[in-house]
């Protein structure tokens, strides 16, 4: 474990506290274009956090100490994900300590905290949150799983770093395995990270939405480590999304700190690539029905199977 | 003091009996019992768990007890496995003893001392079934786990209900023994000697010895609750007092694993890998039949006991992968297979247990059982609250408690599997990776339910208000689990070095590379694949108290208490919180084709409006009912012949005797 190894994972977990929110605010901004709208500031989650951060904070009666503790755990769970991932380069100290499985876990975990968290103070839209937190989450964490292990079969490995480092010394092919997957963690992340067919960041009409809801009863530092958070996951699901299937320039090892300057251009490129299409995908579909979710889900989940099925089949 | 593991286990297995029966001394005292006894067999427990860990490096002991029927001696062998289970056994049974100390008061049905004295007995048969090496010692202690439960389950036999579920448990309890007993009679292969030594030394020929193994299947996996023949689980675990829910689930189900791995490992000697696939396929199904079923349930110890139906078709599917690999010939994943389930084996036994006793202590605060009546309880029962947290975290399979890293090993195992030679195979084990995976986010949801419907919002009874939080023993019992959790979840290398000698034991292959270092797990080296899970929390604490003390340092750290907001409604009461029911709802709509629910909508002019709702079980409807309506009407055609007079008997002896001698004459 060199000092270069380390000095990476520092800067992978510092540019990933960083920089999540900027990402988020890019994602806003292309939508504005998209929709025709001013665009707002590029900053604006930035100023949004540190508003919340400045006020007291106010908690219900009732809460827990499980309901204090939780921005903490799932802000925490975050950040270790964000130092798993080889979004900069793949020879990270934190790899060995948890592979992809226990990456799924992690957010896992935090989605676990989260709805507790929400169920806790007992409202109708706490719990209303919860639950249909835990029917996406359900559905989605084994379509993520199946992604991730399809790559896992192609390079031998449940190591995310190995993944990356195994699929980026590839030569440009198609893989048809990794098509069907990348659909599938698409829809993944946009149920994940309750983008807009399943579930819309921007709205506060209490019959739709999903994350929202669970936030409800938060406020100051607890909900900016909340809102945080799930900045950090969408950038999280960016990164995984690169790393598995477009790792090109991520740095190796082998080249030393000159990989470091062609990987983090390289990311930020590709993050503003995500960043667009993903603005492009919510603007031109609608929001499905709750119900119609699972449906989505499955879809995801029998895209990543068919994946599966074809690498099996075919070897590629 | 005793020289060999086996002379210890068989002390303390006695111990356990005089303890029972030291019971009996003054049945009637809780001090004496409770206070008394229960801590003492929690020791043994303890001294068992100590005993049977150093016995599993250990060569296996035999011995020959000379007493019951003449010419039969008592056969006993301890060998790794063996040992194994017997540390299974005595680590749960330390919490529970302990917990259960505080739990028996006066007024639960029977006298304190009559359950102490079924309780170790129990205790002790469980004991003499991992010890047993002949087919007779292990069909008498099998029947007798199966008798002294039957009497705990009907602990409060006054209530009808329990007397069913008492009658389903015994029941199907009968139909899996005479199953077992079957398949010994055809292992026994022609020797007609019943010991485990000439069952080893039989050689079958492949139909009998696919016979044996399916009989055995059969008999076990009515043990195991695995589905179909899961009907009895959800009844007679409930049913149970709560102590004793957590030995059956905690305990007594291992016991069916461990009679599996006997019988195809051991026994049967190299099983052929598509005994594995239908293992493999009745683990997978009862996993997720399990699951689903546990994510509506109303009732929380309904709820944990579909869930143990889960996690030992999780075991069993281990079991079933590890038969597929050994069958190819592919040792090192085979010993991978076998760890994983194992791993689950004790993972399960500490994590059931918790919950369990975690619902006993709410029982026993609220005198509730549906999910209902309940809320708000972590307020005024922290201790059991946040000890039961730590439960269900690890039930769900979240790192870095102890499910997961059994769900880590056995999903490396399905992945690897690349090299089987059957492509058909090859195909279908990622699949069964995504159920298992399934599975697991499933469990996720319904703890989720089960915990924040107990313990978070807010009481849905005024009387929750007064509940008190779990005595002195109780606590202890629940923190020595607790903790068995965590530890198990944090050092796997060590239990795993442990399990790697049981499977060298069975399989006579161990893992590849069994440890890199004593904090990291990496089964499979070469594949660079490694779970460091130790590494793994310390960062996560150093990362989240870093985070707290810079959000406290920068800022302020200024509260203030309010009602809560709830989108600014006012009039917030707690029957608007989700019920166990709407809970449990998005289950029911998307796996719908499972359940047989019967629904009574009100109308929209009912003055006074119900909503009822019931989920029922298919199989049971469907396979069950059918088969019982069978049994009466033949039970009604021969009631046709008892009249109940004399003179009646007596005329169809005088036929039946004309009747042979015209057949003889």
């Amino acid at each position: 474990m060199s000092t270069l190894h380390l000095a990476t994972q520092a800067l992978e977990i510092g540019a990933a506290i960083g920089t999540a929110p900027l990402f988020v605010g890019w994602v806003n901004q292309c939508r504005a274009w998209l929709q025709n709208r001013r665009a707002p500031s590029l900053l604006l989650p930035y100023r949004g956090i540190r508003k919340l951060f400045h006020k007291d904070a106010v908690l219900a009666e009732r809460a827990s100490a499980l309901f204090r503790v939780t921005p903490y755990m799932v802000f925490g769970a975050m950040v270790l994900v964000a130092a798993i991932i080889p979004s900069m380069g793949t020879r990270l100290p934190l790899t060995i300590a948890a592979d992809s499985i226990a990456l799924v876990g992690l957010l896992a975990t935090a989605r676990m905290f989260m709805s507790l968290a929400a169920m806790d103070i007992g409202t109708a839209f706490g719990t209303l949150g919860a639950r249909r937190e835990m029917m996406v989450g359900f559905l989605a964490e084994p379509a993520l799983l199946m992604v991730i292990f399809v790559a896992a079969l192609i390079s031998q490995t449940t190591s995310l770093a190995a993944i990356a480092e195994h699929l980026s010394s590839q030569r440009l092919a198609l893989y048809p395995s990794l098509a069907f997957t990348a659909v599938a963690f698409t829809l993944v992340l946009l149920a994940e990270n309750a983008r807009i067919p399943v579930d819309n960041p921007a709205t506060h009409l209490e019959l739709t939405m999903i994350h929202e809801a669970m936030l409800l009863e938060y406020s100051a530092r607890h909900l900016a480590l909340l809102e945080w958070a799930a900045a950090l996951k969408l950038f999280n699901y960016a990164c995984i999304g690169i790393a598995l299937f477009v790792p090109w320039g991520v740095a190796t090892g082998s080249q030393g700190p000159a990989g470091l300057l062609v990987s983090v251009p390289a990311l930020a490129l590709k993050l503003a690539a995500a960043g667009a299409g993903l603005a492009l995908i919510e603007t031109v579909s609608a929001k499905l029905r709750v119900f119609r979710a699972p449906e989505l889900m499955a879809t995801a989940f029998l895209f990543a199977v068919l994946g599966l099925l074809v690498h099996l089949l075919l070897g590629a | 003091m005793p020289k060999t593991p086996l002379d210890g286990a068989l002390v303390l297995i006695a111990a356990w009996g005089v303890i029972g029966l030291a019971g009996l001394l003054r049945p009637h005292s809780v001090r004496f019992v409770g206070r008394v006894l229960f801590p003492l067999s929690a020791l043994c427990g303890l001294a068992l768990a100590v005993v049977a860990a150093r016995g599993v490096a250990a060569p296996a002991g035999h011995a020959l007890l000379v007493v019951g029927l003449p010419d039969l001696p008592i056969h006993l062998r301890c060998d790794a496995l063996a040992c194994l289970f017997l540390l299974v056994l005595g680590a749960a049974t330390a919490g529970i003893s302990l917990f259960a100390g505080g739990y028996f008061r006066q007024g639960h049905g029977a006298a304190p001392g009559l359950l102490c004295l079924q309780y170790h007995m129990f205790l002790a048969s469980m004991g003499c079934v991992l010890l047993a090496d002949d087919a007779y010692a292990f069909m008498v202690a099998w029947e007798s786990m199966a008798l002294s439960s039957y009497f705990l389950v009907t602990t409060q036999h006054r209530l009808a209900e329990i007397r069913r579920a008492g009658f389903l448990y015994l029941l199907i309890a009968h139909l899996g023994a005479i199953a077992i007993l079957l398949s010994f009679g055809v292992l026994q292969g022609g020797s007609w000697r019943f010991t485990f030594d000439s069952m080893r030394a039989a050689h079958l020929s492949a139909p009998w010895a696919t016979v044996a193994f399916m009989l055995a299947l059969l008999g076990f996996g009515a043990k195991a609750g695995l589905v179909p023949l899961h009907v009895w689980l959800p009844e007679a675990h409930p049913a149970a007092p709560s102590p004793v829910s957590a030995l059956m689930s905690g305990v007594m189900l291992k016991t069916a694993v461990y009679g599996m791995l006997r019988v195809s490992f051991d026994l049967l000697g190299s099983p052929p890998w598509w005994w594995g696939l239908i293992a493999l396929g009745a683990g997978l199904g009862s996993a997720f039949y399990g699951v689903i079923f546990s994510a509506v349930q109303t009732d929380m110890k309904r709820l944990l006991a579909w869930s143990s139906i889960e996690n030992l078709g999780i075991i069993f599917a281990g079991l079933g992968l590890s038969i597929v690999f050994s069958g190819f010939r592919m040792g090192a994943l085979a010993a991978l297979a076998l760890i994983a389930a194992l791993y689950h084996c004790l993972n399960h036994a500490f994590m059931k247990s918790l919950l369990f006793l975690g619902t006993g202590a709410v029982l026993h605060a609220t005198g509730e059982r549906n999910l209902g009546r309940l809320g708000g309880l972590m307020r005024r029962m922290p201790w059991v609250a946040w000890l039961t947290l730590i439960g269900a975290l690890a039930i769900a399979g979240l790192p870095p408690l102890n499910g997961f890293v059994s769900e880590w090993l056995l999903l490396q195992a399905f992945l690897f599997a690349g090299d089987v030679p059957r492509a058909f195979v090859d195909m279908l084990l990622p699949v069964g990776a995504a159920i298992v995976a399934l599975c697991t986010a499933l469990a996720g949801y319904a703890m989720v339910k089960f915990y924040g419907v107990i313990f978070l919002g807010q009481p849905r009874e005024p009387a929750l208000a007064e509940a008190e939080d779990a005595g002195l023993l109780e606590r202890a019992g629940l923190v020595w689990l607790a903790a068995g959790c965590v530890a198990l979840g944090v050092l796997p290398v060590q239990v795993i070095g442990m399990l790697d000698t049981v499977s060298r034991a069975l399989l006579g292959t161990t893992l590849a590379a069994p440890a890199a270092h004593w904090w990291l797990l990496a089964p499979a080296a070469a594949r660079g694949a490694s779970y460091g899970p130790l590494v793994f929390l310390l960062v996560a604490a150093l990362v989240i108290v870093l985070t707290l003390l810079a959000v406290r340092l920068l800022y302020h750290r200024r509260v203030r208490r309010a009602p809560p907001w709830d989108c600014g409604y006012v009039r917030l009461d707690a029957r608007m919180q989700d019920s166990a029911e709407g809970f449990g709802q998005p289950i029911r709509h998307i796996f719908q084709p499972f359940f047989l629910i019967r629904r009574e909508l009100p109308s929209a002019f009912d003055r006074l409006p119900r909503y009822h709702m019931e989920v029922g079980d298919r199989i049971w409807r469907y396979a069950y009912e059918p088969v019982g309506q069978l049994v009466r009407r033949v039970a009604d055609l021969v009631a046709v012949l008892q009249q109940g007079r004399i003179s009646t008997y007596l005329m169809y002896s005088f036929v039946t005797l004309l009747v042979l001698l015209g057949v003889v004459l």
